[in-house]
């Protein structure tokens, strides 16, 4: 019974942490261009690795 | 439509580059892009200039931002460079802070979030408190409701805003739409679970209300996300304008203004390639222009001294000196803008299903609720039960399934429209699509290509097209770029000259050579179209005649034929001149058509038809069509049409398959069919509830059970329309 007593708080701050998460992701705009994103995974860029050979280190 | 070719717009791009702290910006709209591999090679090609330090295209609204360092001169260079690539763009001074429309889509998107977590964690409590029943004591299962109301009430307040506040205006204004009961289902269902929960008695419906605001909230999102792409009509227009004009100053230096800036009695100068920045009047100069987004004709117009010039209109050959005689916020792209806008508000009046079934519902929700009631309190019940009867009847009544019943049903078919490249824009858009009566099409563009083709290629011999060609590739003319089109790239004349309104001259392998209207090579042309011939003359030997025309689309015939088998009377629009109209309609088989018709005489006849209850579906793809398209009871624009006339539709065609509008004529009606039959099912579960409310036999279970049971049945019954 006093298992309740910590679970639901912690359900609820889990769910909250969730919520807000969420309303970050709304500020900071990632939902303003869905279809790009979804677009750009596809995307062949494999360039930066490259950083390694400048400096001589492999 | 021709667009403007990259290095006059190019000239303008200057004048959007806006000086950041540490970079300059320049925000531009691109047309093509598409897919990943256009991402890559905008932001790879521009990247590449020298000075750009970011590229970010926005592929959902094809947008580009860019920062670069450097001479604002840079900016020429990445319309440039764009254009190369094969994506025109061109520049646009974002609106500061954001719309009403995106405001309203974030609160409702935040609602839904807020609606979501509150819904699932007070059903992680009622859960545990119906699967107690029985075994859980009072005291915890008090507790358990509180902690349910303690998240439900704020949420509720938060999430139930959208509705309490529309359905509130709607009291004000003497009306009923389907958020009074809506809102005060809620209300009720929390103002008793409060009430239940603080005697004790132990039934809370904290669950049902905030549930029924989630639902409801993403069926409120989508919509509203639909009408903000819809509602971009105004705003896109504005990228066509012409932006720069050239004012001629009292000491006759030619000085380059915002066309914002230009007053009525301005000189005005318009170089060859580019558009008439406000409504004028001719002064010196003498030539063909492009009229198609004015007038929607597909000929040039010829402009003399003393006749007007439009806004809009894209000047061909020779440089025109005008007096301007508007504003160019006064001139007749701003008032096609104002028209659109005006025909969008206008059809907003139009009373949806949702709505219609809410007026009818509202009063009789009550009236059952009054007399359960009386009816209890006659019979000699106590005041309280008589009362907790009353609500029950109230929020068993709750409109769940009501509420349901539109969006399900738009939502799915707009999913089958899609695969078949039907974009629908507005949720509204279906319904009135299966209520219409009658069909009036536009002709160019729309019916048929919508572009001048070589008619008699077959008699024209190789050589007599080839050196028309070698004179056409140097022209802007429609006429010059459809023998190109037939006769392919090239070498092109020497010593070539163009006359505006007549004709092409120049020298191929040493002959002079001819090329233009009956009256330029001073040919005696009987019969026949002369704004769709022209002549060509090689040295002094006999002329020949090339014959254009523009010609119907493949499927053009056939859904005319298609949609005059349903009943529907068809009639034809057009602002093109009466020859070309008439040999289409006669070609389709069209009796009623009208010729010449400005955008204004074009809503008239669409107001008359709508008033006579003729119902008018409007198809359409020109930037003159767009008024009429936001009139029309309902209009359909082709994917390839102008963005205004896109925005300004009600459904786009992909692809410009004019058949597809056979195929969403048909789901339009066969959603309309489900719609009604959710309504009946959702009757049906009043007629079932109700009387088990009114006798007092409810416990919460049963009426969380049936209301969620009613929804799921309308949402099955939705589903259907998916498989058919």
């Amino acid at each position: 019974m006093t298992a309740i007593l910590w679970l639901i708080p912690a359900a609820l701050i889990l769910g909250a942490l969730g919520l807000a998460a969420f309303f970050w992701t709304t500020r900071s705009g990632q939902y303003d261009d869905l279809q790009g994103a979804a677009e750009r995974i596809l995307i062949d860029d494999d360039g930066p690795i490259v950083d390694e050979d400048e400096t001589g280190e492999r | 439509m021709a667009p403007l070719d990259g290095a006059s717009q190019g000239f303008d791009a200057v004048a959007f580059v806006r000086a950041g702290e540490d970079a300059k910006h320049l925000d531009l709209a691109v047309e093509n892009a598409r897919c990943a591999a256009c991402i890559a090679k905008i932001e790879d090609g521009v990247k590449r200039l020298p000075g750009v330090k970011s590229v970010r295209l926005n592929l959902s609204t094809g947008r580009v931002a860019v920062t670069f360092e450097g001479p604002d001169d840079t900016a020429v260079s990445i319309i440039r460079t764009l254009d190369q690539l094969g994506y025109p763009a061109s520049p646009y001074t974002p609106e500061p802070g954001e719309s009403p429309r995106d405001r309203e889509e974030k609160r409702l998107l935040r609602a839904l979030a807020v609606a979501g977590f509150a819904s699932a964690n007070v059903m992680l409590l009622s859960i545990s408190v119906w699967a107690g029943e029985g075994e859980m004591d009072l005291a915890t299962k008090t507790l358990m409701h509180w902690l349910s109301g303690l998240i439900a009430l704020p949420a509720v307040a938060y999430a139930g805003w959208p509705f309490f506040e529309s359905g509130g205006k709607s009291l004000k204004s003497g009306g009923v739409n389907m958020d009074v009961p809506i809102s005060l289902a809620v209300l009720l269902a929390c103002g008793l679970s409060i009430y239940e929960t603080a005697m004790g008695h132990g039934a809370a419906y904290f669950d049902a209300a905030v549930m029924l605001l989630f639902f409801l909230l993403i069926g409120r999102w989508l919509d509203v996300r639909l009408r903000a792409k819809a509602g971009q009509a105004a705003r896109d227009l504005a990228a066509l304008q012409a932006r720069v004009a050239h004012r001629i100053d009292a000491d006759g230096a030619v000085k380059a203004v915002p066309a914002g800036e230009v007053k009525p009695g301005d000189l005005l100068l318009v170089p060859p390639g580019e558009r008439v920045p406000a409504d004028a009047e001719v002064i010196e100069g003498e030539g063909p222009v492009d009229a198609s987004l004015v007038t929607g004709e597909s000929a040039p117009q010829t402009l003399k001294p003393g006749s007007d010039a439009y806004s809009g209109m894209v000047n061909l050959s020779a440089p025109l000196t005008l007096r301007a005689k508007a504003a160019s916020q006064d001139s007749l792209l701003a008032e096609i803008a104002r028209l659109v806008e005006a025909g969008e508000q206008s059809r907003s009046r139009y009373v949806q299903y949702a709505d219609r079934a809410a007026r009818a519902y509202v009063p009789a929700v009550f009236a059952m609720s009054g007399l359960t009631l009386g009816g209890w309190l006659i019979f000699g019940a106590a005041p309280h039960d008589a009362v907790m009867n009353a609500i029950a009847v109230l929020i068993i009544t709750c409109p769940c399934a009501m509420a349901l019943v539109v969006p399900a049903v738009q939502v799915v078919a707009c999913g089958r429209l899609y695969k078949h490249g039907v974009l629908v824009k507005s949720g509204d858009a279906l319904e009135r699509l299966a209520l219409i009566r009658s069909v009036v099409f536009d002709k160019t563009g729309t019916l048929t290509e919508g572009r001048a083709k070589l008619a008699n290629a077959d008699q024209i011999d190789a050589e007599s097209l080839e050196a028309a060609a070698r004179l056409a590739r140097a022209s802007r003319h429609p006429l010059s770029r459809a023998v190109v089109e037939a006769a392919g790239d090239g070498p092109v004349a020497d010593e070539l000259s163009e006359t505006g309104g007549g004709g092409l001259s120049g020298t191929v392998e040493g002959r002079s050579v001819r090329f233009g209207s009956a009256a330029f090579l001073s040919v005696n042309a009987d019969g026949g179209d002369a704004a769709q011939e022209a002549w060509l003359q090689i040295g002094e030997e006999a002329p020949v005649r090339f014959v254009f025309e523009d010609a119907l689309r493949a499927d053009a015939a056939g859904t005319v034929a298609g949609l005059r088998d349903q009943g529907l009377p068809c009639e034809l629009l057009s602002g093109d001149r009466e020859g070309p109209v008439a040999h289409a309609a006669h070609a389709l088989g069209l009796t009623t058509w009208r010729s010449g018709l400005k955008p204004q005489e074009k809503i008239a006849h669409i107001e008359r038809m709508k008033a006579d209850g003729e119902a008018p579906l409007m198809v359409g793809d020109g930037v003159n069509d767009a008024p009429a398209l936001a009139t029309a009871h309902v209009s359909v624009s082709l994917g390839s049409g102008a963005e205004i006339s896109r925005s300004a539709a009600d459904l786009v065609i992909q692809g410009d398959r004019l058949s597809s509008i056979l195929e969403a004529l048909r789901i339009s009606r066969e959603a309309k069919a489900r719609v009604m039959e959710n309504f009946a099912l959702a009757n049906i579960y009043n007629i079932i509830a109700v009387p088990l409310a009114v006798f007092g036999l409810v416990t919460p279970l049963v009426a969380a059970i049936c209301m969620s049971a009613s929804s799921i049945v309308v949402m099955l019954n939705a589903l259907r329309l998916a498989r058919s």
